[in-house]
């Protein structure tokens, strides 16, 4: 029967061993994502690696392995999104996430970047995330040089500002964050584009540069689409792009694949909006500081928002307007939201204090729940495998001591498809290494 | 020793100061000098460092206001205590009393606590606020003078803008003193200010009375990597200690030559005084125990060093900031009285980040006498400290250390108080100190905590739902959706 099941299932590739396991967990406080919110005394049955079963005081399966939750609370694993997660490890020592070659911009796709054995993903993991949106990042171009002096060395980043030059700075991929080789949910879920300051800055200088660039740019495509065999014996006009972003830029102007726009001033914003109304390609809005200033032209063009709800200072010239009420004013228009942590690597498992902060400013609690798990799953198309406590998807769930947004609340149990992964990090190997000082020999005999 | 030798040159000080006020300079050459032979004149304005030792003195004054007492709530004293149903009573801009039940005065403003929570006024031991003001555009990029390995000469307050937007969001967070400090590309990167967190014209206004200087230090990667680049030294890390070496060498000759010169002044003996050096006075007055070493530093190994290098040249370091793995070695700090100021969640983005871990805090307050604090270094972790410091504390009992909240709290209060040296003042909530006060709408310690009143010096800075006490700063006025934050 298990193995039946486990034949059928489209994944099963990937599967372990232990994937195989039934597991029952019982009386859990179960916040779903989807409808019921919530169940208050729960058993969530786990099976072939999907949720197969949950509601209010059922039995566990014979057989299965059972986690008394003893009233703990179970909620699907979170999102990072906006994430670098897998596509960076020491920053200063470089990442894998921009693009500085004229024959390679829209081309650019992070899923050939992705390195499951990363020290920051277990850490992640920890924080409750079990999956990632990973985003390239994109360039700023003349107006990076300007603005990007020396404060790096004041602090304790070493800068990640990317100095590229592309007009489309490549495909984002959403990655699961378990413990396997191909970490790859879903590839090419979204095309990033600088808007803005940045926008300007790769374009040339200024911001009206680039809407010229970027329509040419499509039109190009369109005209590459119709006229490929012309374009290939060389019988065609010399296009800028290379074939191979043409290519790349197929669904977007085919509106299949959305356009993530970098993006933070609210003229700036409906600037983009009535781009992608005008050139027919989908668009999701990432930054949107201003956002709840033009909260009800996004509402009306049904265009998503990624968006950090911390962002509150005036830190550009292009967030005077920023607010911690941003996330709850456009939730409250109507607007999908996804929350995003500050830079979505070392620092993503803040993403459940976000999420608390969002509520603190307004948002209802099960919005935010949604804004970590379902709203990114929804947005980047893989809402029918993961993002909600459903029966028939993907078992990515975790089980905490309490309400997971609290920092005082630990997680207990974290499944990603099934997979039960192990409490550990090198951090806290570092700090076991190091609890007692005491020890007779030097903290470098001490390991697991 | 120390102590001694800051004596005699007091002693100097107030002499030379003397002859000022007793035998004026006279003017046109006259022929004043041949009166009094031995006695040498004293110093044009400017030229001797203690006359007017702090030359941008503070006009801090307290915002107006009315004895208070704040009713019922839980009381974090930052003194160790969690006090139930307690009463804080605020006079004259001074805590008058702290404890459950206490009777309230007549004519007092009372304020219902129940339901709320009570800690002392955050304290932020490293800060960039106003020198690296919002926006961050190079115009307000004034934190770094990267010129030099060695710029002790500078002072953050001559950078401050008061008018950085982000001082407003860090008393809405409940900051009410901070720490601003020149930035870590240099080996020695100047003075900081301690600053009363209130809505100022200048820069004085803002100084926090009394409080003593700091040096702020850094080690590592950032000062290699600034000058390395710059093909200079330092290049390395052994670099950098011959730099700080060689600056401390200076300090100790220059100090030696003022202390000569205000000895041979007291004996009434002829002396030819040394030029004053701003940087070298800033050096010496560290070698004095007048000012205080804040050192950016992340590494264990490198710490160590340190603390070898102020034993070497007689200071103490105040605190190192960063100190990503001051787990390492939480004995040895502990042991010599250094305070860490550290983050719970910044770790990785450069090698000496690497090792950093959430523990980091928990750990260094469980060694004996150890001295944790969290900082922000960030314009926008300022505004959440209490947060940073909820993570620390969950990490550290996920390790397995009983640690209590009114503990914790103290990460925010009363440590970092005493790691920038106006401990005496404020920090926790006793009597005779001032009233730097926030109430809390939950436990400080949840993600849904939010401030929704400031006290500081017993005056209301801030009020979440009373628009008078919400000020903004000049820059954003008449910009877009002014007030809607």
């Amino acid at each position: 029967m298990r193995k039946a099941l486990l034949g059928a299932c489209a994944f099963a590739a990937l599967a372990s061993a232990a994937q195989a396991e039934t597991i029952a967990i019982t009386h859990a406080h179960i916040l779903t994502a989807a409808s019921p919110g919530e169940i208050a005394d729960g058993t969530l049955v786990i099976r072939d690696g999907k949720i197969a079963t949950l509601g209010t005081g059922a039995a566990a399966p014979a057989g299965a392995r059972v986690i008394d939750a003893k009233g703990a609370t179970l909620a699907p694993g979170f999102f990072a999104t906006n994430s670098s997660l897998g596509s960076v490890e020491v920053n200063s020592l470089g990442n894998d996430l921009s693009v500085d070659n004229p024959e390679i911009g829209a081309a650019f796709d992070i899923q050939y970047t992705l390195n499951p054995e990363s020290i920051l993903l277990p850490v992640a993991r920890l924080g409750g995330l079990t999956s990632a949106i990973v985003m390239p990042k994109p360039g700023r171009g003349r107006r990076g040089a300007e603005d990007d002096d020396e404060t790096s060395s004041f602090t304790a980043g070493a800068g990640s500002e990317s100095n590229s030059h592309a007009l489309f700075a490549g495909q984002a991929a959403v990655v699961h964050l378990g413990k396997g080789d191909n970490i790859v949910t879903r590839a090419k879920v979204g095309m990033v584009v600088p808007f803005g300051q940045a926008g300007a800055g790769v374009a040339g200088g200024a911001r009206g540069a680039e809407f010229v660039a970027l329509k040419a740019a499509l039109q190009d495509v369109r005209d590459y689409m119709k006229n490929k065999a012309a374009y290939d014996r060389a019988g065609f006009r010399q296009l800028p792009l290379s074939k191979a972003d043409l290519e790349a830029l197929i669904p977007v102007v085919q509106g299949k694949m959305p356009v993530i726009a970098d993006v933070h001033r609210a003229s700036d914003i409906r600037a983009v909006l009535k781009l992608a109304h005008d050139e027919g390609f989908k668009v999701i809005l990432d930054g949107a500081e201003e956002g709840w200033l033009v909260a009800a032209d996004i509402a009306k063009a049904g265009v998503p928002v990624l968006l950090n709800p911390t962002n509150d200072r005036p830190e550009s010239y292009e967030t005077l307007a920023a607010t911690m009420d941003n996330a709850a004013r456009l939730q409250a228009a109507g607007v999908t939201v996804a929350l995003e942590s500050e830079g979505g690597d070392y620092r993503a498992r803040e993403t459940r204090y976000d999420a608390g902060n969002a509520v603190s400013h307004g948002m209802p609690y099960a919005a935010a729940l949604a804004a970590v798990t379902i709203n990114p799953a929804k947005i980047f198309g893989v809402s029918e495998r993961t993002g909600s406590l459903e029966p028939g998807k993907d078992a990515d769930l975790v089980l905490w001591t309490g309400d997971p947004f609290e920092p005082l609340s630990q997680p207990v149990a974290i499944f990603i498809q099934g997979v039960q992964q192990t409490m550990t990090s090198r951090q806290l190997e570092l700090r076991d290494r190091y609890k007692d000082l005491a020890r007779p020999l030097p903290p470098g005999y001490t390991h697991p | 020793m120390r102590l001694w030798t800051w004596a005699v040159a007091l002693v100097a000080a107030l002499t030379v100061a003397g002859c000022a006020t007793t035998a004026p300079v006279a003017k046109g050459g006259e022929k004043s000098a041949e009166v009094a032979p031995a006695k040498p004149r004293p110093l044009p304005p400017g030229l001797d460092p203690m006359v007017r030792a702090d030359a941008f003195p503070s006009t801090y004054k307290p915002l107006p206001s009315h004895p208070t007492a704040i009713v019922g709530a839980q009381v974090f004293t930052g003194a160790g205590q969690l006090i139930e149903n307690g009463v804080v009573l605020l006079k004259d801009g001074k805590i008058e009393a702290v404890g459950p039940g206490l009777a309230v005065p007549a004519g007092y403003d009372v304020v219902q606590g129940k339901g709320k929570w009570v800690t002392p006024g955050l304290i932020d031991a490293h800060s960039h606020l106003g020198v690296y003001a919002s926006p961050s555009v190079w115009a307000n990029s004034d934190g770094n003078e990267l010129t030099n390995p060695v710029t002790a000469e500078v002072w953050a307050e001559h950078s401050v803008w008061p008018q950085d937007p982000g001082f407003n969001t860090a008393r809405i967070g409940g900051v009410t003193s901070l720490l601003v400090l020149p930035g870590s590309g240099n080996l020695i990167g100047g003075r900081g200010v301690v600053l009363r967190n209130i809505p100022a014209r200048t820069v004085q206004d803002m100084k926090f009375p009394e409080a003593p200087y700091v040096l702020k230090m850094a080690c590592g990667e950032n000062p290699k990597r600034v000058y390395g680049s710059k093909n200079r030294a330092p290049s390395t890390r052994m670099g950098n200690v011959a730099g700080y070496r060689a600056a401390w060498i200076n300090a100790a000759d220059y100090q030696r030559k003022w202390d000569e010169y205000r000895a041979k002044v007291a004996k009434g003996e002829k002396a030819d005084p040394p030029k004053r050096d701003l940087g070298l006075d800033t050096l010496s007055g560290v070698l004095r125990g007048e000012i205080l070493v804040e050192n950016h530093c992340y590494r264990a190994d490198e710490m160590a060093q340190m603390i070898d290098i102020s034993k070497e040249f007689g200071y103490h370091i105040a605190a190192f900031h960063h100190a990503v793995e001051a787990y390492k070695i939480a004995d040895l700090l502990a042991e010599n009285g250094i305070c860490v100021a550290t983050w719970a969640n910044w770790w990785g983005e450069k090698m000496e980040m690497l090792d950093g871990i959430e523990a980091n805090a928990a750990m260094v307050n469980a060694a004996k006498g150890g001295c944790a604090i969290i900082k922000s270094d960030d314009p926008d972790l300022i505004q959440r400290l209490n947060q940073e410091a909820a993570e620390a504390l969950a990490a550290g009992r996920a390790a397995g250390y009983q640690i209590s909240e009114a503990e914790a709290i103290k990460w925010i209060t009363s440590n970092p108080a005493k790691a920038i040296g106006i401990a005496k003042q404020t920090g926790s909530l006793e009597p005779g100190k001032r009233a730097d006060i926030v109430i809390w709408d939950h436990d400080p310690f949840s993600i849904y905590a939010r401030t929704e009143r400031v006290y500081l010096d017993g005056a209301i800075s801030y009020d979440r739902f009373d628009p008078r006490y919400q000020p903004r700063s000049d820059f954003e006025l008449g910009q877009t959706a002014e007030g809607a934050r």
